[in-house]
C-alpha cells in the first residue's frame, strides 16, 4: 500500500499545533474581551449617547443638562429630589417643568411634548441611562450622605448636552471605591458640583473624611449583602 | 502452541505466572491487536449488545440532564438541610473509581511492579472514563452549567476571583489536574501501540487515523529513550495525584463543621476508600472482558490474585476508619458527634449504615483465603460488593450527617427521586459507552510492555529470534 500521509503531513500538523491553535484561542480571547468591555456592548461615552426622550415624539427639542445645570446653574436636587433621602434619586414629574416652562418659552415648539404630557396627563418616556441590574442594591442617599459626588459616577453632567454614561458601571469598577473610598471621597459642600477635580492631597483628605463620616472598613463595605440581598 | 487463529482457545487458568506459558513476541502482538483490527462488519455480536445497551443508559442520562437544566434542582430529592445527595455522593464515588488506575500505571511503574503490565491501559481508560462520569457532576449540581465558568480565576468584569480559601474551588484545580496527566500519561503510553495498529491495519482509513495520533513513531532507540523518559516523567506527576485529588475531595466535607465530616483521618481514609473502590471496578470490568476476548493467556489468575490483596489492604485501613469514627465520637465528648454514631446504628437510614459494614467489612474478610481470591465467581462477587458498598459509605457520610442537623427543628429526611435514580444509572451509560469503544478501537492491553514482559521471562535462544520458538 502507498504511503498514507505525503511529505507536507508533520509541517501541517506541527503548524496546526503550534500556530493553528494559539491563534484560535487568541481570537477568542479578543472576542471575549472585547464583547465583554466594549463601549459599545457597555453604551458608554457620547457616541453611544440616547436620544431623550425616549421614542421619536414629533417636535421633541430633548432636554439638555448642558442648558439647565451648565448654562442657568439648577441644581441637581431641583429635579432630582429623592437623592438625598432615597435610593432612587427620580426622575422629575412634567409639573417640575410646567413650574417654569409655563411661564418661560410658553410657545416653543421643542417644548411642545412637555406641554402635550402635562396636558394629556402622560408622563414624558426619558430614556434610563444608568440602568442597573435588578439584584444590584444601589442606594442614591447613602452615598451622597458619606462624601460621594455626583459626577464620580454620572460625569460632568453640567457639560452634557445629551446624558451619556461617562462609566461601564462594571462591579470592579464599584469595587474599586468600596476596596478604597478614600481615592474619591469630596467634602459635603462639593457634592453637587460636576466639575469637581481631587485636590492633589486627595488621599489624605479622603481618609480624613472616611474617618469624619463613619465609613465602614472595606472588608464590611465589600461584603457581598452591601450590594447584593 | 496456540494456533493465534484459533478463535476460542481452550481455557487453561495460570495461577503462578503473570503470562500463560507458551505466549511469543508474535502471539501477544496478534492476540491483541486482532481484536481491535477485527474488521467493522464482523463486529462480535456481544459487543454490539453492550454497545447498544450502554447507549440507552446514556440516551437517559441524556434525557436527565436535559430535564435538570430546563426545570431546575427541583426535580432531585435534595433540600434544606440535605442539599447534597446523589449528584455529590455520585461524584465521589465516581472520582474514587479512578483512583486504582492511576495508581496501577504510575505508582506500580515507579516500583517496577510487573504485573501491572497486562491490566494498566485498561485501568487507565477506566480512570479517564471515571473521572469524565465524576467531572460531570459537579458541573451539573448547580443546575446551571453555563455558569460554569465562574469557577475559573479569569480576569472578569465583576473584580472578583473565585474563592480560593474554598475546598469546592480547590476540587477544579484537582480535577482538571487529575483529568489532563490522566490523559497525557495515558496518550503517551499508546502511542507505540498506535504504530503497531498502524503497521498492521489494512483500511488506508485506519492507517490514516492510527498513523496520525502515533505521531510518526517509527520505533527508533531515540524514540524509545524519549518515551521512556516521558512516562517516568508522566508517573512521577501522577504519582503525588494519587493522594492529593482525593484528599482534596474529603477536604469538601472536613473544612465543614458537620458532625461527622470534621475529622482529620478523612484524606487517608479517603483515599484508601478510592483504591478500595478503584481495584473492585478493575476487577469487575476484567472478569468479563478476559473472557469475552479470551485474554486468560495475559490476565492470569495471578493478577487477580495481587489486586485482591490490594483490594484486601485498603479495605482493612477503610476499616480503620469506620473503627476510627466511632472512637472520635466519644473521644470528642461531644453531643452531636455522639449523636451522629448514635444515629447512624439506630436511625432511620441505619439500614444504610450496616448495609456498609457488610458490603465494605464484612463481606471482604473472604479475600483472606487465597483459594477465594482465585475463584473468579467470588472475587466478581466480593469486588461489586465493595462497589455498592463505597457508594453506601458516600451515602452515609452526606445524608446521614445532613439529615440531622445542630437544631432538631431543621431535621428532615432524604428520598431520591426518578430524576436522582436516572442521572446515576444514566452515567454507567457513559461509562460503558466509553469503555466499549476503547476496547474496540484502541489495544486494551499495552502490546509493546506484554512483549518486553515475554522477553524478560522467556529463556532466550540463540538467534533472538521473534518466531515464538521459545516458549517455556
Amino acid at each position: 500500500m502507498a504511503q498514507v500521509f505525503n511529505r507536507r503531513t508533520n509541517t501541517i500538523v506541527r503548524l496546526g499545533i503550534f500556530v493553528g491553535i494559539p491563534v484560535i484561542l487568541a481570537l477568542l480571547t479578543a472576542t471575549w474581551w472585547y464583547y465583554t468591555r466594549s463601549d459599545w456592548v457597555r453604551d458608554v461615552g457620547v457616541a453611544n449617547a440616547k436620544v431623550q426622550p425616549a421614542g421619536n415624539i414629533p417636535g421633541a427639542g430633548g432636554y439638555s443638562h448642558q442648558l439647565h445645570v451648565g448654562g442657568l446653574k439648577l441644581d441637581c436636587r431641583y429635579c432630582h429630589t429623592g437623592v438625598e433621602i432615597s435610593s432612587y434619586a427620580n426622575i422629575p414629574p412634567v409639573e417640575t417643568c410646567m413650574g417654569c416652562h409655563a411661564q418661560i418659552l410658553p410657545n416653543s415648539p421643542k417644548l411642545a411634548f412637555i406641554r402635550n404630557s402635562y396636558a394629556k396627563d402622560e408622563p414624558v418616556q426619558w430614556n434610563k441611562v444608568h440602568d442597573l441590574p435588578k439584584f444590584v442594591y444601589f442606594n442614591h442617599s447613602i452615598h451622597v450622605a458619606k462624601g460621594v459626588g455626583c459626577s464620580t459616577c454620572h460625569g460632568n453632567i453640567a457639560s452634557m448636552a445629551v446624558v451619556y454614561k461617562t462609566e461601564a458601571l462594571y462591579m470592579s469598577w464599584c469595587l474599586n471605591c468600596h476596596r478604597a473610598p478614600e481615592k474619591f471621597l469630596r467634602p459635603q459642600s462639593e457634592i453637587f458640583n460636576t466639575a469637581w477635580t481631587p485636590p492633589a492631597d486627595q488621599i489624605v483628605q479622603g481618609l480624613k473624611l472616611k474617618k469624619d463620616l463613619n465609613i465602614r472598613t472595606s472588608s464590611q463595605l465589600t461584603n457581598c449583602s452591601i450590594c447584593h440581598r | 502452541m496456540q494456533s493465534s487463529k484459533q478463535l476460542k482457545p481452550p481455557v487453561t487458568e495460570t495461577y503462578d505466572s503473570l503470562l500463560a506459558p507458551g505466549q511469543s513476541l508474535e502471539s501477544v502482538t496478534t492476540k491483541i491487536s486482532d481484536i481491535v483490527l477485527f474488521p467493522i462488519l464482523k463486529t462480535p455480536t456481544g459487543w454490539l449488545l453492550g454497545f447498544i445497551g450502554a447507549g440507552l443508559l446514556l440516551m437517559l442520562y441524556l434525557y436527565s440532564l436535559a430535564t435538570l437544566f430546563t426545570v431546575g434542582i427541583g426535580i432531585w430529592g435534595i433540600n434544606i438541610p440535605v442539599a447534597w445527595g446523589f449528584d455529590i455522593i455520585n461524584f465521589v464515588w465516581w472520582i474514587g473509581i479512578g483512583h486504582a488506575g492511576t495508581l496501577i500505571s504510575a505508582i506500580l511503574l515507579l516500583f517496577r511492579q510487573d504485573w501491572r503490565t497486562s491490566i494498566n491501559r485498561a485501568a487507565e481508560a477506566m480512570t479517564i472514563f471515571a473521572v469524565a462520569c465524576a467531572g460531570i457532576y459537579p458541573l451539573i449540581h448547580t443546575g446551571r452549567p453555563w455558569l460554569d465558568y465562574w469557577f475559573l480565576p479569569y480576569p472578569s468584569t465583576t473584580g472578583m476571583w473565585p474563592q480560593f480559601r474554598s475546598p469546592l474551588e480547590w476540587d477544579v484545580f484537582a480535577i482538571s489536574t487529575y483529568a489532563t496527566v490522566s490523559v497525557l500519561f495515558w496518550f503517551v503510553g499508546l502511542v507505540p501501540d498506535l504504530a503497531t495498529l498502524r503497521d498492521r491495519s489494512t483500511s488506508r482509513i485506519a492507517k490514516a487515523l492510527y498513523g496520525l495520533f502515533s505521531l510518526g513513531w517509527r520505533g527508533a532507540a531515540k524514540h524509545w529513550q524519549r518515551y521512556e523518559v516521558a512516562s517516568l516523567l508522566l508517573a512521577g506527576l501522577s504519582t503525588p495525584l494519587v493522594l492529593s485529588v482525593h484528599s482534596i475531595i474529603s477536604f469538601d466535607f472536613s473544612v465543614a463543621q458537620l458532625p461527622g465530616w470534621h475529622v482529620t483521618v478523612f484524606p487517608p481514609y479517603f483515599v484508601a476508600g478510592a483504591v478500595y473502590c478503584g481495584f473492585a471496578m478493575v476487577i469487575v470490568l476484567m472478569i468479563p472482558i478476559r473472557r469475552v476476548f479470551g485474554l486468560q493467556g495475559l490476565i492470569t489468575m495471578k493478577h487477580f490474585d495481587v489486586m485482591s490483596k490490594v483490594m484486601l489492604a485498603s479495605g482493612m485501613i477503610v476499616t480503620y476508619g469506620y473503627f476510627g469514627e466511632i472512637f472520635y465520637s466519644w473521644y470528642s465528648s461531644s453531643i452531636y458527634e455522639y449523636y451522629l454514631i448514635v444515629n447512624r446504628f439506630t436511625g432511620p437510614y441505619a439500614w444504610s449504615y450496616w448495609a456498609l459494614i457488610l458490603f465494605n467489612v464484612l463481606i471482604p474478610q473472604v479475600l483472606w483465603s487465597k483459594k477465594l481470591r482465585q475463584n473468579l465467581p467470588v472475587l466478581f462477587f466480593v469486588s461489586m460488593a465493595i462497589n455498592v458498598g463505597m457508594w453506601f459509605e458516600r451515602w452515609v457520610i452526606i445524608v446521614l450527617s445532613l439529615h440531622r442537623d445542630f437544631l432538631p427543628s431543621s431535621w428532615a429526611s432524604y428520598t431520591p427521586t426518578f430524576y436522582d435514580w436516572s442521572t446515576y444509572i444514566g452515567s454507567f451509560g457513559l461509562f460503558f459507552v466509553l469503555f466499549l469503544l476503547f476496547i474496540r478501537f484502541i489495544p486494551m492491553i499495552a502490546i509493546f510492555e506484554v512483549r518486553d514482559l515475554v522477553h524478560k521471562t522467556t529463556p532466550h535462544t540463540a538467534e533472538h529470534e521473534e518466531s515464538g520458538h521459545a516458549g517455556a
